[in-house]
């Protein structure tokens, strides 16, 4: 081995440690985005390159079969459809805990049972987090997928059950730090940590997901963390403290979309279902519109704002909304879309649909850019999006949705709300909005819909 | 030693973490999925200790545990990294739209 050959692995990691950190800072405006993938990529390559010449490795031929066959399943799980990536993204942390998981276990048994107390309370908080993460993830995919009952199933004294078994597993790991040569009892905190993960997600429906998503990405990103303190690896902490602050902020982002404490989401407290009284809701008439009065009012418009929801991706209505923006666009109407954080299944999920259909970044708000826009918008129109529209968020103190920040869709002119029934969504709760006399429900599938419009906006315009 | 190496790692750790949220707070909310799906990728350096953990051959149980490791590593960076770029190549101001 050449010397200075572990200056030269040094050196890698420090050059990959500053490119993953350009990589995020380049990701904050979609002009430079692409750079950031490059740079991390680099990254990426040049830590293991710098990996493999390591004295230690005494045999190659594993690391190459398993390097390959990573890279043949990864490939798939790269090309996966649009509306996929949040199952996909709940299965990679799965995988990068699984890793760790992984690497924690091996690491504990060549070490046992001369194992430090610092290296074994890291090492403990790496596989606990490591663990729920994986089987945590993995239902959270199964629900995302539809392969499990998105339904959230909840019983009697849950959060005691699930927070015994928290800590059951915390005094495990307390037990091996003061006496590793216990090491019979390691194998019962990484399946109880696999357990707790499971029944962490078994409470928890669709509408929850973008908050767990990123809470498991927070939790992926510490337990890599953990990791570089057991293997003392400063690449790896930076890495998991990158991903670990981002599953943060994106966690405390959307448990503020949802008016949520973040203690309230931790606690699995989320996904309940609401009693309100929304059975006993009477029959309130609503004003209802076809696709002809509704193309009519859209093209006398000067200003319209597009609130897409989940509806809409259900609906695949998205490339259809992508033509009423080209023809309404022509006919010189100024539309704007407008998001709300909690649209989609994942944090931003809902603009990667949008900009699969075409639509220009720049025209894609955030809910604080477009709130102040609706007063002077002369159409706002909901596709397939429910909770986030619904004015009892900010009159009605008895709502259960009370407090939370909604798009202000009903102090627009006009509001039309495309949706198939009047039942309500997915919390249960009724939404004042359809009864306003400024709404017209457009009653139907959305893409059926949209595409109706569209077809009276184009038919409309080669007869004139 | 070992405790040196503990703070060592504590400051470098919080640091990182003091620039993640720093640089992270900057990203656009319409960039947040491959915000996301980026920091999977990245973290899939973990794979450079489940390399030396196979190649060492220290036992049987690290080199498989390890190995499985690097497959579940690598598939997280590829996948990752080509997700990622594919989301953001869709992104297009209305003013460079269309070539």
């Amino acid at each position: 081995m050449i010397p200075g050959t572990e200056y030269v692995i040094e050196i890698t990691y420090i050059v990959a440690a500053v490119l993953f950190i350009l990589a995020l800072k380049w990701l904050s405006s979609p002009v430079t985005a692409r750079r950031g993938v490059w740079a991390g990529e680099v990254g990426m390559v040049l830590a293991i390159a710098g990996t493999l010449l390591y004295r230690g490795i005494v045999d190659y031929k594993w690391i190459a079969i398993a390097l390959v066959l990573g890279a043949i399943i990864g490939v798939p799980l790269g090309n996966v459809g649009m509306t996929a990536v949040p199952q996909r993204t709940a299965l990679s942390h799965a995988f990068g805990a699984l890793c760790v998981t992984l690497v924690g276990t091996a690491e504990f048994y060549l070490r046992a049972p001369n194992v430090p107390p610092f290296l074994m309370s890291v090492l403990s908080l790496e596989v606990i987090l490591g663990g729920l993460t994986v089987t945590g993830s993995l239902m959270a995919a199964g629900k995302l997928q539809e392969i499990l009952p998105q339904r959230p199933i909840t019983y009697k004294g849950q959060n005691f059950v699930n927070l015994a078994m928290l800590a059951i597993a915390v005094a495990i790991a307390v037990r091996l730090v003061l006496h590793p040569e216990a090491m019979v009892l390691y194998p019962f905190m990484v399946g109880i940590a696999l357990v707790f993960g499971v029944m962490m997600i078994v409470p928890i429906g669709g509408a929850d997901m973008p908050t767990v998503i990123s809470l498991l990405n927070s939790y992926a990103g510490l337990s890599a963390a953990a990791m570089g303190f057991v293997l003392n690896s400063k690449l790896l902490i930076v890495a998991g403290a990158l991903d670990g602050a981002s599953g943060f902020i994106l966690s405390v982002n959307m448990s503020k979309a949802m008016n949520r404490s973040f203690t309230n989401v931790l606690f699995g407290a989320f996904g309940q279902v609401q009693t309100s009284g929304a059975a006993a809701v009477e029959a309130r008439p609503v004003h209802s519109a076809t696709p002809e009065e509704a193309a009519a009012i859209l093209s006398a418009a000067n200003k319209v704002v597009i609130v897409p929801g989940y509806g809409m991706a259900v609906a695949q209505a998205q490339h259809k909304v992508r033509e009423l923006y080209d023809l309404l666009t022509k006919k010189g109407v100024d539309v704007k879309f407008g998001i709300h954080p909690v649209a989609g299944r994942m944090p931003g999920h809902m603009n990667v649909l949008l900009a699969e259909a075409d639509i220009p970044y720049d025209k894609l708000l955030d809910m604080e850019e477009v709130n102040g826009d609706f007063p002077q918008t002369d159409v706002a129109l909901v596709i397939g999006a429910n909770d986030v529209t619904n004015p009892a968020a900010r009159s009605d103190a008895g709502s259960p949705i009370y407090g939370m920040p909604i798009l202000d869709v009903d102090k627009a002119r006009t509001v039309m709300v495309i949706k198939r029934s009047m039942n309500p969504g997915f919390a249960g709760i009724d939404n004042p909005l359809y009864y306003l006399d400024n709404t017209l429900m457009l009653f139907g599938d959305a893409k059926a819909f949209v595409g109706s419009i569209v077809r009276e906006l184009s038919g409309g315009g080669g007869h004139g | 030693m070992v405790t040196a190496d503990l703070f060592n790692s504590l400051y470098v750790f919080i640091l990182a973490a003091f620039i993640g949220f720093e640089v992270i707070r900057r990203v656009s909310p319409l960039l947040h999925t491959p915000l996301m799906s980026l920091t999977n990728a990245l973290d899939a350096i973990a794979v450079v200790g489940a390399i030396i953990l196979a190649g060492e051959h220290k036992s049987t149980l690290a080199t498989v545990l390890g190995t499985i490791a690097i497959v579940a590593a690598t598939s997280n960076a590829v996948g990752g990294f080509i997700i990622t770029d594919r989301m953001l190549k869709m992104f297009k101001s209305s003013r460079t739209q269309k070539p």
